[in-house]
């Protein structure tokens, strides 16, 4: 396991992956009074993108090397 | 509710988290630890959730709807370059025996008491009002639950005089419990066990707690979070919210400088430098926490708009706040379980918070602040002490209890100052400073002490003056005229708005401002001026932890003379005899040596007794501690540089020979391969040669046998003369046609055969065979049939061996036929580039297993081939012959005793 294996480069990659995910300009797109099921479009977008961020984080680190 | 049920149920669970840790403790102490699991170290890194996760959260979602959120987010995004960097700091804390996060930095730098001891300052400034905000948490919420069912804001009620407010006992218990499982030893390396253990309980309690109420919220007070939403957005006042940035959210860059602060937070936190760092059992519980510390953090928040909008919608138009919801809404709901359970969990975030952070202040105050002072007061001869191990942790706990205090007298001061209320984002912002020394100081060897100093005093210096000053005249302790004009009326130093930067809010103005200043500070400072030797030293060794070689790296790079008694008792004043003597022993048996007899004092000894000292009492203060037993000749940098660079050459040979070692191995394989395989050639042409030599006596003894039986008597009958004779001309033929084989065989082996290819028509080429052999078929009565197909490309084969090939399969189809009802059916196919030609018989087949080894050199079936019926070299050459000109010779057949089918396929001519 060396100090940037394939795995921590994935990872570094996640970590801009959510800086993506979080901020401008995608928050911008969900910044919109609209509803989906009856919750505020943004505040599913956010708890969906955060939960399938660690899901990625998740498979990263325990798929082995 | 009666005052004596909470005051109870309060006290029972402080009970509660003693009995934990002590049990832990007790675990521990028998060697059967119940935190080294790394669900357990997960849940004690959640004491990042404080009080002002659990009632502030909501406070702020109910203000602007997200501004909680980036301070979740952004340790998840942290989180993932944890691999990175948390598992690099986790193996440098180890191998230096790391006891702080001040120790982590000071010890970079050339294990500089001055550096440690401007960390714990900057620390201790920065945290102790992030303490008091726990313990005022306690106390309002205390007293707002006291007032059951009826709701009181904390403004409201009047201040309960010192000796009956809950905070202060708490302050005091929480002290009493952070002595009692903090301060047990004195290594500090060592860990908390009974601490960790109580903490991780903490976090199920809050995070239970906290769900149970926002469930009870969403679908006990409300119908849902359908529910809850569609009413906001039914209120023109509220429905803003829905849609937060660019107006009462904030714009994005305040966002993306919040996600900053988190993620610094995350990493430089005293108390997660505490859990994550020196707490933790094994590198490996890393690899759980990434994915489930984010995942508790989202669990924690799920809830948090449904209650602060539960809340806004609930108490309309009355003056209760929002960080109070929490605890109001199941009061105004007389909920009283919920509402005792909330209280509950409240008070197990703020007490979890106060331990961790007090335990890991305390470490710093004693080894990077006091400690070094009182061992430079040369009058108190303190290196002639016994027993100095009472002496620090004395100091430790004096130091705990002083923290708690202080941080409730802050509290019991500041009150509702918004000094105290707005003091989390201004603690993370104060921490975040450490980034730039700690962070380069792990990936770049060229960062120097005072490029660290300088960084540290900038950036420290624009948070003070940008956001704590600010805040005390925001709560009355300076003019206000220092905000709205600047000090001295000098209108481009206004703290808020440095430089006539404007229209920020007070965090990002803060965070750029003093971010720019302190990384450019040390990157300048440092690149102005050369490292010294230490500093050199310790940098190489944390930038490449990963490849020097362990803990003994650092000792190669140490030289001087000292002597083993010495280090001895300098290791028992502080540790004590027993801890003194395991350390001693451990090394030596390490080393495979006798103690105390014949162990020298040589550097990886001293460096031994160095990092057991500096578990207990911080790098600079052991480093000062062992130069006074130790005689240490300076090395020059020149030198330091050759040994560098002489470990570093080592290193890259090893890799070299490792890299030669796998090659050889490779050959030597490839060697033995080759071996086997000529060793098997030699095998099969022994084989061959007794085969042939077998198969020439045969015929050679029937015509030794017959010509001696005629030889001997001379009248033998005419008829049975012709006989004998016709037998001597058969074997004499059988003989040639073997020699003959067998010359053909060494002529095709050695690649001298003679090929000679041209156009073969291969349906005409069958038919001459078959008419040739016309007579052998007549005389055992078999029908050959020579399937019509319509017209076949014709192949680029030399005609003569496809004969041979051709004249094989059908003399071996015409010996194994069936006697007087024998049948050969000779078939022609293209097969996509190939021409095929199957001669089927009806004879007995060819078993499964034989056949492949049929067409093996003297290959004899050992079913159907009858010995003396084959020369056995017939299909060998055969395949020799087919596979030289690219075709494929096989024998299938429908299952044996019921025929069998010789097959080869020629590519077609092109």
């Amino acid at each position: 396991m060396g100090e940037f294996d394939v795995r921590a480069q994935r990872l570094a990659a996640l970590c801009l992956l959510g800086f993506v995910l979080f901020g401008y300009p995608l928050l911008a797109v969900f910044n919109v009074p609209v509803m989906v099921a009856g919750i505020p479009v943004l505040y599913v977008y956010f708890f969906l993108a955060w939960g399938a961020l660690i899901a990625l984080l998740a498979l990263v680190i325990e798929r082995g090397g | 509710m009666e005052t004596w049920v909470i005051v109870v149920s309060s006290f029972a669970y402080l009970g509660l988290l003693f009995a934990i840790a002590y049990y832990a403790d007790a675990r521990a102490d028998a060697g059967r630890s119940i935190i080294a699991s790394p669900y357990v170290y997960s849940l004690s890194l959640a004491v990042y959730a404080t009080a002002w996760t659990f009632y502030g959260s909501v406070g702020r979602a109910a203000e602007n709807g997200v501004g909680f959120l980036p301070i979740y987010i952004g340790p998840t995004l942290m989180i993932a370059l944890w691999w990175i960097v948390m598992r690099k700091m986790l193996r440098i804390s180890k191998q230096n025996r790391i006891t702080s996060l001040a120790d982590f930095i000071a010890s970079r730098y050339g294990k500089s008491a001055l550096l440690g001891g401007v960390v714990t300052v900057i620390a201790v400034v920065g945290i102790l009002p992030y303490i008091s905000l726990q313990l005022k948490a306690i106390s309002t919420s205390f007293s707002v639950l006291l007032q059951y069912p009826d709701i009181v804001m904390p403004a409201g009620l009047e201040r309960p005089p010192l000796i009956k407010d809950t905070g202060l006992w708490v302050a005091l218990i929480l002290a009493a419990f952070t002595i009692l499982f903090g301060t047990r030893h004195l290594d500090a390396a060592e860990h908390h066990e009974g601490m960790v253990a109580a903490i991780a309980f903490e976090s199920l309690v809050k995070l239970v707690a906290f769900v149970a109420l926002g469930a009870w919220v969403t679908w006990g007070l409300y119908d849902g979070f359908g529910d809850i939403f569609a009413r906001i957005a039914a209120d023109p006042d509220l429905n803003p919210m829905l849609a937060p940035f660019g107006g009462v959210g904030g714009d994005y860059s305040s966002w993306f400088w919040l996600t900053v602060l988190s993620m610094l937070a995350i990493l430089f936190l005293p108390r997660q430098f505490q859990v994550t760092v020196i707490e933790n059992k094994n590198e490996d519980h890393l690899r759980k926490a990434i994915w489930l510390f984010p995942l508790y953090m989202l669990a924690i928040n799920i809830f948090v708009l449904p209650v602060a909008f539960g809340g806004l919608l609930h108490f309309r138009g009355t003056t209760v706040e929002a960080d109070t919801f929490v605890l109001t809404l199941p009061m105004a709901r007389e909920q009283e379980l919920l509402a005792l359970t909330v209280f509950l969990g409240g008070l197990s975030a703020a007490t979890g918070m106060v331990i961790v952070e007090t335990i890991a202040l305390s470490t710093m105050v004693c080894n990077d602040l006091v400690m070094p002072v009182l061992l430079r007061l040369h009058f108190l001869r303190l290196n002639e002490w016994r027993d100095l191990t009472r002496v620090v942790l004395a100091i430790r706990r004096g130091a705990i209890v002083l923290i708690v205090l202080l941080g409730y007298l802050y509290f019991r001061l500041a009150g509702e100052a918004y000094a105290l209320v707005s003091i989390g984002l201004i603690s993370f912002a104060a921490v975040a400073q450490f980034a730039p020394a700690a962070l380069g100081g792990i990936f770049w060897k060229r960062g120097t002490r005072r490029g660290a100093l300088c960084g540290l005093a900038a950036g420290f210096g624009l948070w003070v003056y940008t956001l704590l000053l600010p805040a005390f005249a925001r709560s009355g302790w300076l003019p206000s005229g220092f905000l709205e004009s600047g000090p001295l009326g000098l209108e481009w130093l206004k703290p808020l708005a440095l430089f006539g930067v404007a229209g920020l809010d007070p965090i990002t103005h803060a965070m750029m401002w003093s971010m720019l200043a302190n990384i450019g500070a040390y990157v300048a400072m440092s690149l102005a001026a050369s490292p010294g030797v230490d500093e050199h030293r310790q940098a190489t060794l944390f930038v490449d932890v990963f490849r020097a070689e362990g803990a003994a790296g650092g000792a190669r790079l140490w030289r001087g003379t000292a002597s083993a008694p010495e280090l001895y008792s300098l290791l028992a004043r502080f540790l004590g005899h027993g801890a003194a003597e395991e350390a001693f022993r451990d090394y030596a048996t390490r080393k495979g040596l006798e103690w105390p007899a014949s162990l020298s004092a040589d550097a990886e000894l001293v460096h031994h007794v160095e990092r057991q000292l500096a578990g207990a009492i911080g790098a600079s203060s052991a480093r000062v501690m062992v130069a006074s037993v130790a005689q240490e000749e300076a090395l020059t940098m020149s030198e330091l540089r050759g040994l560098l660079d002489e470990a570093s050459q080592i290193v890259a040979y090893s890799v070299r020979l490792e890299q030669k070692s796998r090659e050889l191995e490779a050959a030597t394989a490839e060697l033995r391969a080759v071996n086997e395989r000529l060793k098997e050639l030699d095998r099969l042409k022994d084989d061959f040669v007794a085969t042939v030599t077998h198969e020439l006596r045969t015929p050679l003894t029937s015509i030794r046998a017959f010509s001696q039986i005629l030889y001997d008597n001379p009248n033998v009958e005419p008829a049975q003369r012709a006989k004998f004779l016709a037998i001597i001309t058969k074997e004499t033929d059988r003989l040639t046609r073997l020699i003959n084989q067998v010359l053909d065989l060494a002529r095709i082996d050695a690649g001298k055969a003679d090929w000679r290819p041209s156009l073969v028509d291969v349906r005409s080429l069958v038919a001459d065979a078959l008419a040739g052999m016309g007579s052998v078929f007549e005389e055992r009565g078999i029908t050959v049939r020579l399937h019509p197909v319509e017209p076949l490309p014709s192949v680029r084969a030399d005609k003569d061996r496809i004969t041979q090939v051709v004249v094989n399969l059908l003399s071996n189809a015409a010996k194994f036929c069936r006697p007087q009802q024998g049948r050969v059916d000779v078939s022609f196919a293209a097969q996509g580039e190939f021409l095929r030609v199957d001669v089927r018989d009806n004879g007995p087949g060819v078993d499964l297993r034989d056949r492949e080894a049929i067409f093996d050199r003297f290959g004899q079936a050992s079913g159907g081939f009858a010995a003396g019926q084959s020369s056995g070299l017939g299909l060998h050459i055969s395949r020799r012959i087919v596979e030289h000109f690219g075709g494929r010779i096989w024998v299938s057949g429908p299952a044996p005793g019921e025929g069998s089918c010789f097959s080869f396929t020629l590519p077609q001519a092109t």
